[in-house]
């Protein structure tokens, strides 16, 4: 499993090049995710590139639509070739790059191992941090109560589960509590949440009163999809709860419009 | 070609095989022969004390009533102390088993019945083929010695059964029937019990006595 | 109880569900399986290793299926009993009820069997006049309901004890009508007198199996209540109708699947009996059945094996997928439109009544992959979902409107330079769009996400382009 990868040759260097595999929700929608992840990545000694990116292919790929998904993905091992990492601040993202890549090419043995040694330096953000960088503690402060909202892919496909709470819990003035199913899918899906509406409404409701049931003001996640789905949910029911991407929270910049809220003031 | 051949063929077609492979039938052959144990949990092991204790506490996690006697002939007398702790009738049916037979049944008000049930007995007692420490299982096995329909017509069924055949896990309990029956034997009917019949289909509620006994004690001798 | 799939039905049946309050009240019922596999889980340090060894034993058992088939047969018409194979519903039907016919069977009592109600056998017992009465009392209940189960292990999971009760005072008239039958215990003690008379007086016994041994011949059934037992011990015959994959090797495989199996289903470390039958009775034998036959059912499994769906044979149907799973939880089993529901459901249904009949269900899932982490024999259910959403997509079965949106997805994600610019254009003008609030109560496109929620306003410029602005480097 990547996250113990600890043995790669790359950790030894001073200073791992990485390349930010930005996503495109972060991309399109909150690009001040994709800064946050630059500040901890640059925080913990990487030199961080932007190689010229779309999409990591997932929303094909779930669709079936293989053969679309194959061509992003070559897209994609081409665009971070010479990096000695990928990282994404996403765990569904994060899980097709490092788990689903090589079954892709499965029967083209060239492509395949090219996939392969994609896929082995292809991280999530904040188990990146924490697995390969050992980061402990970041400097940050965030005054709010926080619930973390454990998203499925990087859970169940990449493990992320202590290492954001382990970052977490080291941010002055966070409190952390837990929900009583973080593990517990919070209805987005990707294209589901649209395609059965009804559905993915009925489970993202008890996830927003799961939130509002631990007294948390703030809602987070290693995943923009999930959430905007959550704060989409809580925005529509009059709550007060702000949903933010973790990273923004452990890069100290928090500070800006929550997701979907609108610009106050100019940002400091 | 009937169906059974029809079938069979479509399933080595998708398997890709003939059917006559001599390797494949070899490995078949072997696991029948040798039926391999895989993982055995270490719950149920131990010496004859470590095995009765957790066979009680196992047992009676399912909600079993357990007794504990010295010896066979001292099994009615708790048997007479049970059903009328519990307000039951004192008529109790028992197949042929010869060691029930030759508990003193008398020295005790009871009535008894003798044969398989049809339906309208409250109380029988059964002699177990042996207790599985693991889960607090009894096994019983058919025939006319511990008829099956005692195990599940009656209301209250206790069951004596002999400390020295409590084994620790299911491995055992399958070891020992084919010492009984053969290898590749079997009863007609073999009965793991593990506690009263219950259901939870009202509303999830957990009740006892759905269809098969109410209340399951078991006698433990030695 | 019907064969007719409801399935491209979904998105009704999960609007009928969801609008449902009474099914959304017991629907919390099924939750209590989580925390109860969990504990028995915890509890048991062997557990995982369990599990890859039922997993090993399914895998091998499939891979020689016509060999232990062939094995079992032998030993079952050794112990006296008779084996019937049937290739379809239609078969299986037809053998069961010349069974019944020719022993001049009147009632039949029925232990709980999944395969039963694929075949729609209790239809097809009633049609031939003879009186087919379910004994598992969730089964009962629903039977008395007209409905199909909507779990596989409790089946009227959806059902309240007022429910109950008013199904009761319909069926059981001979009864006093000023009977009290508020509480569960009294509906239970009615089920158990009114079931008991019924059990006495039927003439043949039909159950399922939950494994078929091949060393020994054997027919395994697992229950908590003892109807099975009653419906196959006392009756003149007893059937047993189970699908081809039930096959076990030896009596040791079966411990290794009874372990994970109880655990899986309700949290129990054993169910309170565990039935193993073989043959009819012998001639020492009070009891019994005296005939006892085995009908085998293929009904589209032989065709699994050697493909892209052959996993799912593995399935011991212990419900854990449905119990775990976001959208059974939401909506209950009966939203599935057939027989089998939750993951396991969705994954299998396509495979027996077609994709172009049961694709919806595949792709009513989030993948999120918890049916996957609690199956006891590790099935890749997601993987499989995902799988049936590329036969579809081949076939050109998905819907018009997601293939052209991927395709115009797809048009511009081929094209970084233009993505680049084309999504800058995009969340520029968007995010002027939605400036005031920073979020949309309606978007073009995504009717079924605003409906119910919010929708984020892009920031601005995208991150590519604010990158490019910063640091200036070109790929």
């Amino acid at each position: 499993m990547n996250a113990t990868a600890a043995s790669s040759g790359a950790m030894r260097k001073s200073q791992p090049r990485v390349g930010l595999f930005v996503t495109c929700l972060v991309d399109i929608i909150r690009p001040s995710v994709g800064f946050a992840a630059v500040k901890l990545l640059e925080d913990a000694g990487c030199k961080v590139i932007v190689p010229s990116q779309t999409c990591c292919g997932q929303p094909a790929y779930n669709a079936g639509d293989r053969a679309t998904a194959k061509a992003l993905a070559r897209q994609a091992i081409d665009a971070f070739e010479d990096c000695d990492y990928v990282v994404a601040p996403s765990g569904s993202c994060g899980g097709m790059l490092a788990k689903h890549y090589p079954g892709l090419f499965a029967g083209e043995p060239e492509l395949a191992i090219r996939a392969e040694r994609f896929a082995e330096k292809s991280y999530e953000l904040v188990s990146f941090l924490v697995d390969v960088l050992g980061v402990e503690k970041v400097a940050a402060r965030y005054d709010g109560t926080v619930a973390y909202h454990d998203s499925c892919a990087g859970l169940r496909e990449l493990g992320v589960k202590a290492q954001p709470r382990r970052l977490l819990a080291g941010v002055e003035g966070l409190t952390l509590v837990e929900l009583n199913e973080a593990e517990t899918c919070c209805g987005f899906g990707g294209l589901f949440a649209a395609k059965y509406g009804e559905l993915s409404n009925a489970i993202v409701s008890r996830k927003a009163d799961d939130i509002r049931g631990a007294k948390a003001d703030t809602v987070l996640a290693g995943d923009l999809g999930c959430l905007m789905n959550m704060a989409g949910k809580l925005q529509r029911e009059g709550s007060a709860v702000v949903a933010r991407h973790v990273a923004e929270v452990l890069a100290g910049m928090a500070d800006g419009p929550a997701i979907g809220e609108s610009q106050k003031e100019p940002r400091q | 070609m009937n169906s059974r051949e029809a079938v069979l063929a479509h399933i080595r077609r998708s398997l890709g095989v003939r059917g006559d492979e001599a390797p494949r039938t070899l490995e078949v052959e072997t696991r029948l022969a040798q039926a391999p144990a895989g993982v055995v949990p270490n719950r149920g092991q131990g010496d004859a004390s470590a095995r009765l204790a957790i066979f009680k506490e196992e047992a009676e996690r399912a909600q079993a009533s357990i007794a504990e006697v010295a010896s066979w002939t001292d099994a009615p007398a708790e048997v007479a102390r049970f059903l009328r702790e519990n307000n039951c009738p004192t008529t109790l049916r028992m197949g042929a088993d010869a060691r029930l037979h030759a508990m003193p049944w008398s020295a005790t008000s009871l009535e008894i019945l003798h044969g398989a049930s049809d339906g309208r007995d409250l109380n029988a007692v059964s002699a177990a083929f042996a207790g599985i420490a693991e889960t607090g299982t009894l096994a019983l096995v058919s025939g006319a010695d511990n008829p099956t329909t005692l195990n599940f017509l009656s209301d209250n069924h206790i069951v004596v059964l002999s400390r020295d055949a409590i084994l620790a896990d299911y491995e055992s309990a399958f070891a020992k029937l084919r010492g009984a029956y053969g290898k590749g034997g079997a009863p007609r009917t073999l009965n793991f019990i593990t506690g009263p019949s219950r259901s939870a289909d009202i509303e999830q509620t957990l009740l006892l006595g759905a269809h098969g006994p109410r209340r399951l004690h078991i006698v433990i001798v030695g | 109880m019907t064969l007719i799939a409801t399935t491209a039905k979904f998105k009704d049946n999960v609007h009928e569900a969801l609008t449902d309050a009474r099914l959304q009240g017991a629907l919390g019922h099924a939750r209590n399986f989580i925390t109860r596999r969990a504990a028995s889980a915890e509890r048991l340090p062997e557990f995982e290793a369990l599990r890859d060894s039922a997993r090993a034993i399914k895998d091998h058992a499939l891979a020689h299926l016509d060999l232990y088939l062939e094995a079992y047969e032998r030993k079952v018409r050794e112990s006296g009993g008779e084996v019937h194979y049937a290739q379809d519903a239609d078969e299986a039907r037809a053998i069961i009820l010349d069974l019944c016919k020719s022993m001049g069977a009147k009632t039949v009592t029925k232990g709980k069997s999944m395969i039963s109600e694929e075949i729609g056998l209790n239809q097809a017992l009633e049609a031939a006049g003879i009186d087919a009465v379910e004994t598992d009392l969730g089964e009962y209940i629903i039977q008395l309901r007209g409905e199909t189960p909507s779990h596989i292990i409790a089946p009227a999971i959806h059902v309240t004890k007022e429910d109950v009760e008013r199904e009761f005072r319909k069926a059981h008239r001979d009864l006093p009508p000023d009977r009290s039958l508020a509480e569960p215990e009294q509906l239970l003690g009615e089920a158990r007198a009114v079931l008991r008379a019924k059990f006495l007086a039927a003439d043949v016994g039909i159950t399922g199996a939950n494994f078929l041994i091949a060393e020994t011949g054997t027919s395994i059934i697992v229950t908590n209540e003892g109807n099975g037992d009653l419906t196959q011990i006392l009756p003149r015959a007893h059937i047993v109708i189970a699908s081809i994959e039930k096959i076990t090797p030896t009596l040791e495989d079966a411990a290794q699947l009874l372990r994970v199996l109880s655990r899986s289903a309700t949290g129990q470390d054993a169910s309170v009996y565990a039935t193993l039958s073989t043959g009819p009775r012998r001639p020492d034998d009070p009891d019994g059945p005296s005939a006892y036959h085995v009908v085998i059912l293929d009904n589209g499994r032989s065709s699994m094996l050697g493909g892209e769906f052959e996993d799912m044979l593995r399935c011991i149907r212990c419900g854990a997928c449905m119990n775990h799973c976001p959208v059974y939880q939401a909506v209950g089993g009966h939203a599935y439109g057939w027989v089998y529901p939750g993951p396991m459901g969705a994954v299998l249904t396509p495979s027996l009544i077609g994709v172009a009949e049961g694709g919806q269900l595949p792709n009513a899932s989030t993948l999120c992959g918890r049916c996957e982490e609690v199956c006891p024999v590790r099935i890749p259910l997601p993987k499989m979902m995902r799988h049936w959403r590329e036969r579809e997509f081949e076939r050109r079965l998905s819907p018009a409107p997601l293939r052209y949106g991927l395709g115009f997805w797809a048009f511009f994600a081929s094209r970084p330079a233009l993505y680049r610019l084309s999504t800058d254009l995009a969340a520029r003008a968007m995010h002027l769009i939605g400036r005031g609030k920073g979020r949309f109560s309606w978007a073009p496109f995504a009717g079924g996400w605003t409906r119910y929620r919010d929708l984020a306003a892009p920031q601005g410029a995208t991150f590519q382009s604010q990158w490019r602005g910063r640091s200036g480097a070109v790929r």
